[in-house]
């Protein structure tokens, strides 16, 4: 059951949670500022902006739609975008899953909506640290809200300074967004498979760039992951027979 | 109105897939090659987004020239990234080459 703690613990586990966040906090910000700054100059309302940062609460998603509806593309392309880059959240839900599925329905429902990439790591280092607690889901919700409460503030931060210099937008705005995109890829780059995947999916787009639909950047997601696991499945061939030649 | 219908269904669809392990629990069964190709899908989709815009800013031909602020910029930014391993200072080195090049460079 839950419910078995005093609610003085229950409020030391929640702000720990939010507390061990506030790195990610700070990671955070600079992305909520671009993201709104984007809104300001693309095609979207101001409260639009804000609502998909209440609503959807993934960052790079937003990012993506955002982009993508600037070039005028199908709302299906945005929505099968959106389901491809959040597909890994379902690998950090079946990860914590032992942890949380003693909770009630409503509970297990909102730390769902509030799971991040940075909410997962906090909790992932909580739970391989402190095992089976009675507390855990204060601490989780407390990552989570810290999270949603930052990512609307900077959003909102983001979208006041896009409106006040609207002559960002032909400063080049789209080109924050490519160097946050920069900043988010090159740290993965120094793996094989995972450059290997990039240059593919570089490529790809770059020769499809003029298929509709924006078919061209399916392709290069699908392209990218076939190379990247092809490498990586390479590479385990040939440690596994390293490993029985030196046996 | 299209924008904020867009908006709900991207909400609908990221809730539901942040929520749909946590609620069905283990009746939710994952392929073991589905998680390996997911680890692949930032990276192939941020670079996929990025190499156009930074080859073709005009959205037409190839612009392989010095006089390409974005691409000035996005070969700055990936050197501060792979050498410091900081997004923040990553961005803001890219931006100001960029705007360094745009108005000081080329006097746009």
């Amino acid at each position: 059951m839950p419910h078995l703690s005093s609610p003085a613990k229950r409020f030391s586990s929640f702000s720990a949670g939010a507390r061990d966040s506030l790195p990610m906090l700070v990671g955070a910000a600079p992305f909520g500022v671009i993201f709104g700054a984007l809104i300001a100059a693309g095609p979207l309302a101001a409260w639009q902006g804000q609502f998909m940062s209440l609503s959807v609460f993934a960052g790079s998603s937003q990012f993506i739609a955002v982009g993508l509806a600037a070039a005028q593309t199908g709302i299906l392309v945005i929505w099968m975008a959106t389901f491809i880059v959040n597909l890994r959240h379902m690998l950090y839900a079946a990860t914590l899953l032992p942890h949380v599925s003693h909770l009630p329905a409503r509970w297990r429902f909102l730390l769902g909506f509030l799971l991040t990439d940075e909410t997962f790591a906090v909790m992932n280092a909580y739970y391989l640290k402190h095992g089976h607690t009675p507390q855990g889901h204060w601490y989780f919700l407390g990552s989570g809200l810290a999270m949603y409460g930052n990512w609307q503030l900077w959003t909102l931060i983001g979208l006041v300074f896009g409106e006040a210099f609207p002559q960002l937008q032909t400063l080049g705005l789209d080109f924050a967004m490519v160097a946050t995109f920069i900043a988010i890829v090159v740290p993965q780059l120094f793996r094989f498979p995972q450059l290997a995947a990039a240059i593919s999916a570089g490529a790809c787009a770059w020769f499809l760039r003029d298929l509709p639909y924006k078919l061209g950047l399916m392709a290069a997601i699908l392209a990218g992951v076939a190379v990247g696991l092809g490498i990586s499945h390479w590479q385990a061939l040939r440690s596994a027979a390293k490993k029985g030649s030196k046996a | 109105m299209m924008y904020t219908l867009m908006i709900v269904g991207m909400a609908l669809i990221t809730v539901f897939i942040k929520a749909a392990i946590f609620m069905l629990g283990d009746r939710a069964a994952f392929p073991i090659w589905l998680k390996e190709a997911l680890a692949f899908v930032p990276v192939t989709v941020l670079t996929a987004i990025i190499v156009p815009m930074v080859l073709a800013p005009h959205g037409k031909g190839l612009e392989l020239t010095w006089r390409n602020p974005q691409l000035i910029a996005a070969i700055a930014a990936v050197v501060v990234c792979a050498t410091t391993r900081r997004q923040l200072l990553t961005i803001m080195v890219g931006l100001a080459v960029f705007f360094a090049w745009q108005f000081g460079v080329l006097g746009k």
